[in-house]
C-alpha cells in the first residue's frame, strides 16, 4: 500500500457498470515527507475520502476490487483508508 | 486507473481470436493538469470511446474483465469516459 494525497475529483457518466455509484478521486502518491512521489492516478474511494486528505491506497487489481466490494470489477487502484497520522521512528 | 486522451485507433487483421470485434485505441496518459505524461499505449475499449475523448483506463489483467467470460489478451482497457475533472492543490 502507499500513502497518497487526494488532489481532485472526476465525473464520468458513461462507464463500466462496476463503477456505477462509486466515487472516483485523483490521488497523488506521496513520500513520508509529503512530497509527490511518482505520477498521479485515479482511484475508487471506498471509505468516503475527500480532497486534500491523506489516504492509504492499494495499487493492485484484486485488492482494489475487494475494496469496491464487486467481484470482477475492472479496477486497479482504490482508497482503503484515511490516514490520521504516520509515525516513523527511524 | 489513469486519465488519458484518445489520440488514435489501431486496425489489426491478424490477431488473437479473443481480440476480434474489440476496438483498440491509442491513448496518451494525462497528468492532473491535463498535460501529456508518460508514453502512449494501446488499450481495448469497453465503453464505446472515440478519438478526441478523455477517458480513464485500467492497467493489468483487470482490463479484460469487462469482456468476461472471453479472456481477452489485453493489459490496458478503457473503462470510462470522463465528463470533467477538478483539481485542487
Amino acid at each position: 500500500m502507499q500513502l497518497a494525497r487526494v488532489v481532485g475529483t472526476v465525473v464520468a457518466t458513461q462507464k463500466h457498470a462496476a463503477f456505477v455509484g462509486a466515487k472516483l478521486l485523483l490521488v497523488q502518491p506521496i513520500a513520508l515527507d509529503d512530497t509527490a512521489h511518482g505520477p498521479a492516478l485515479l482511484a475508487v474511494d471506498s471509505v468516503g475520502a475527500g480532497v486534500n486528505e491523506k489516504v492509504l491506497i492499494v495499487m493492485e487489481g484484486r485488492a482494489a476490487g475487494e475494496a469496491l466490494g464487486r467481484k470482477g470489477a475492472p479496477v486497479d487502484a482504490a482508497i482503503v483508508g484515511i490516514v490520521d497520522h504516520v509515525d516513523v521512528r527511524e | 486507473m489513469q486519465i488519458a486522451r484518445v489520440i488514435g485507433d489501431v486496425v489489426t487483421t491478424v490477431k488473437d481470436a479473443n481480440l476480434s470485434g474489440i476496438k483498440l485505441l491509442v491513448l496518451q496518459p494525462l497528468d492532473p493538469e491535463g498535460n501529456a505524461t508518460g508514453r502512449t499505449l494501446v488499450a481495448v475499449d469497453a465503453v464505446g470511446a472515440g478519438v478526441g475523448e478523455t477517458v480513464f483506463f485500467v492497467r493489468g489483467k483487470e482490463a479484460s474483465f469487462p469482456f468476461h467470460p472471453v479472456e481477452v489478451p489485453a493489459d490496458a482497457g478503457i473503462v470510462g469516459i470522463v465528463d470533467h475533472w477538478d483539481v485542487e492543490r
